[in-house]
């Protein structure tokens, strides 16, 4: 056994036929839960999208609200209290790194959550510096916090939990957002302090993969009501994988399979940059400030390229700038002729209209790009922009939902859809409109396994169909299953992979 | 450099506390919009400016921060001796326009009115920073904490916002929308991005109010502060200083019979 700090006392669950019910909602978000999980428990918590799993963690949290937010049955109890009363015994960290820092200052922030508790001013610094040494954030007290990365950001949060000693530490989907060594450095974090604190710990986490070896207990949750299978992650997986994997769960053992690609006759070259320099021009600022340069490459229809690199080395703004959008800040951009058809060949003067048949761009967070107060009315407004007849515009925009299942969601306010069903309809959105180069930023960021498999096989049928592609992605196995050529920022030449290497 | 952190060199200035800042800035406005005369004005200008040679600023922040100041004081100065209520003697006429030594007087009281309140307000405040101001608030004033670091928490999405606009309009280009339809276009393209960025804010906004509470915030269970708020004897001399310029500069008015109190 670790050594374990004095002063924590791990905590209790037990769930006694527990439900709730938002309230406005007609359906129960969780209903029937019977559930003990015992001091120093490590807990994988999964189940398909709505089964509850995020509402659970919340009422574990005291954060989910009174009777005015909701209607609860049975009882939820932590350490025989109730969750909403066991104030300071419970921490914690949300998906969203962005909405979580909540002062200026590293140090600062750390200490919000002890002044909270009344902590004595002299042990809050202590608490604070043994928090930030624990997650290895190994920065001055007063670093500003808006300079953090995304993984920098949620080790603050985690920071900021574990300085509050709790004995319940809690994590909602904490590495969802996170490039692949944020997710390393947050998962090791996490074990870190609980080898020292010997919490009991819950995750919420769709990667199964990165929790498996840390936790000892995983338990699934029916959308149903009450609880699908517990019991250790091995024998789980094991006989629930299939169902798993079926719900969006990644399950390591059935990865999703890659689709067949086609390639096309013969590739021409829609875009072509040389020498390129990318920048965004700050606020108040004329001139742009130059975050990547020197970039060379060709974007070629029915081709998929794909842009890697650690974080901030400007792939955002590379994308940006390549999808018309963003000036270049030096070098070249150019389209070739067939592309431009009869415009000038620099994306970034076209007008916004005449980009719409050429150029389709899916923004990493699908709620910039929503236009419309329904799925139906926001899918029409490219074609509309087109000049597109009403019946061309009705069967583009009925075959594009059902294609991408959102027939149901029609009069849905896109704002209200799940990460999922948001991912899909900015993706739909852009087709809409049949541009020739497809730019996507993070496509595949937080998804669940389903809607990754979804998209990657629309990808694949486009890129058969002749559409080029340019894709910014943190995601091997979206590499893996897509790219014909891999442009790593940083590194002069673009490497050559898959079919594109034939 | 940011709106949250500023870079604030270290100075005597800097290290006082805000609170006494801020109601230097009271004090000295206050007693300056009692009346409205270019002595008065005037005075506590020439005191205020030999106070900011110790203001921590460098030249080059000092002229930044307080450009616009210099730039409304003439323009205020400028318009009021020009279409001001024309009083004594006729100086200068040219179609509507009389200059009057009346108007003259209001003109150069309003130009030095706007500096002597706009420059040691900006000064001041650009010295401090937020967070310091909100621990002030909380501490010294006893303001409720609930209010003083929500808004505080509040302020740091701000530098979200100009984050969210900029894709926002990137978006509405890449959507086909981002130009053409004459005023009518423009106006869609304004307040169709701010909608959105107002759905988005209070979205952000509630996921941080959660993040806050799951820290233990909002509670009504007392709660202790890491970095403690005082106030020492420098910002008792400071707040002196703000109450000496304010007196003599109402008193010198009302000696040279320039003081028109403006209530009266």
């Amino acid at each position: 056994m670790p050594a374990r700090g004095p002063q924590i006392r791990a905590v209790q669950i037990r769930a006694r036929d527990w439900g709730w019910r938002h309230a406005g909602r007609h359906s129960q978000a969780v209903s029937g839960l019977d559930l003990q999980i015992e001091p120093g428990e490590r807990v994988l918590l999964l189940g398909a999208s709505g089964a509850g799993k995020s509402t659970l963690v919340h009422a574990l949290a005291g954060v989910l609200g009174d009777a005015e937010d909701g209607d609860e049955t049975g009882s939820l109890l932590i350490d025989g209290c109730r969750a909403a009363e066991a104030r300071g015994r419970v921490g914690l960290v949300l998906q969203d790194p962005d909405s979580q820092v909540v002062l200026a200052r590293v140090g600062d922030d750390v200490a919000f959550g002890c002044e909270n508790l009344a902590v004595p001013r002299a042990e809050i610094w202590l608490r604070v510096r043994r928090a930030l040494a624990e997650v290895r954030l190994d920065l001055p007290l007063d670093h500003p916090t808006s300079s953090l990365s995304g993984g920098q950001k949620q080790r603050l949060a985690l920071a900021g939990v574990l300085a509050m000693q709790p004995g319940l530490l809690l994590l909602d989907e904490p590495t969802a957002n996170l490039d692949p060594n944020g997710v390393i450095d947050v998962r090791d974090a996490v074990v870190r302090s609980l080898d020292h604190s010997g919490a009991t710990f819950v995750v919420i986490e769709h990667r199964v993969e990165v929790w498996q070896d840390v936790v000892d207990r995983l338990i699934v949750l029916d959308p149903a009501g009450g609880v699908l299978a517990d019991g250790p992650p091995r024998e789980i997986l094991a006989s629930q994988g299939e169902q798993l994997a079926q719900a969006g769960v990644w399950v390591p053992a059935l990865p999703p399979r890659f689709p067949k690609r086609h390639p096309i006759a013969a590739a021409q070259t829609l875009l072509r940059a040389e020498g390129l320099a990318v920048g965004r021009v700050p606020f108040g600022r004329r001139a742009a400030s130059v975050v990547a340069d020197g970039i060379t490459l060709n974007l070629c229809s029915g081709t998929a390229t794909v842009v890697t690199g650690p974080n901030g080395a400007g792939k955002s703004t590379l994308a940006l700038t390549l999808a018309g959008l963003l000036k270049p800040a030096g070098g070249t951009l150019h389209a070739s002729g067939t592309f431009a058809a009869g415009i000038i060949s620099e994306p970034h003067r076209w007008r916004s209209q005449q980009l719409l048949s050429r150029i389709g761009t899916v923004f990493q967070d699908p709620e910039h790009q929503f236009l419309a107060a329904t799925v139906l009315g926001d899918l029409s407004i490219g074609p509309r922009a087109l000049g597109l007849s009403q019946t061309e515009l009705t069967s583009r925009v009925d075959e594009l939902m059902h294609r991408l299942r959102l027939d149901h969601l029609a009069d849905a306010n896109p704002f209200t859809l799940s990460g999922g069903e948001k991912r899909r309809m900015s993706v739909a959105t852009v087709l809409a409109t049949r541009p020739r180069l497809l730019v996507l930023d993070e496509p595949t960021f937080g998804q669940d396994s389903r809607t990754w498999q979804e998209l990657v096989t629309l990808l694949a049928e486009l890129l058969d169909e002749g559409t080029a592609l340019v894709a910014v992605t943190h995601d091997a196995q979206f590499v893996s299953a897509l790219a014909d050529e891999e442009y790593r920022l940083g590194t002069p030449e673009p490497i050559r992979l898959g079919s594109g290497a034939l | 450099m940011s709106l949250l952190t500023p870079t604030i060199r270290p100075s005597v200035v800097a290290r006082l506390n805000p609170v006494a800042k801020l109601a230097v800035a009271l004090i000295v406005s206050c007693a300056l919009l009692l009346s409205i005369d270019w002595v008065s004005a005037g005075v506590a200008l020439l005191l205020e400016c030999l106070l900011l040679l110790w203001c921590g600023l460098s030249a080059r922040q000092f002229w930044l921060r307080t450009a616009p100041v210099w730039i409304a004081a003439p323009m205020a100065s400028i318009t009021t001796i020009l279409y001001g209520e024309d009083s004594g003697a006729l100086l200068w006429q040219f179609g509507f326009i009389s200059v009057t030594e009346g108007s003259a007087q209001l003109g150069l009281a309003i130009g030095l009115r706007v500096l002597a309140i706009g420059l040691p307000g900006i000064v001041l405040l650009a010295t401090t920073d937020p967070t310091d101001l909100a621990d002030g608030l909380a501490q010294v004033l006893r303001l409720p904490a609930r209010f003083v670091l929500g808004g505080l928490a509040g302020l740091r999405l701000v530098g979200m916002f100009i984050e969210d606009w900029h894709s926002l309009t990137l978006a509405r280009r890449a959507r086909g929308v981002g130009d053409g339809g004459g005023v009518r276009g423009a106006a869609r393209r304004f307040f169709g991005p701010a909608f959105s960025l107002l759905v988005i804010s209070v979205r952000r906004g509630s996921k941080l109010a959660t993040a806050m509470e799951a820290r233990g915030f909002g509670s009504d269970a007392p709660r202790t502060w890491a970095r403690p708020s005082r106030v020492r004897a420098p910002d008792a001399i400071l707040v002196g200083i703000g109450l000496g310029i304010a007196g003599i500069a109402i008193g010198v008015a009302v000696w040279a019979e320039t003081w028109s109190f403006i209530l009266a």
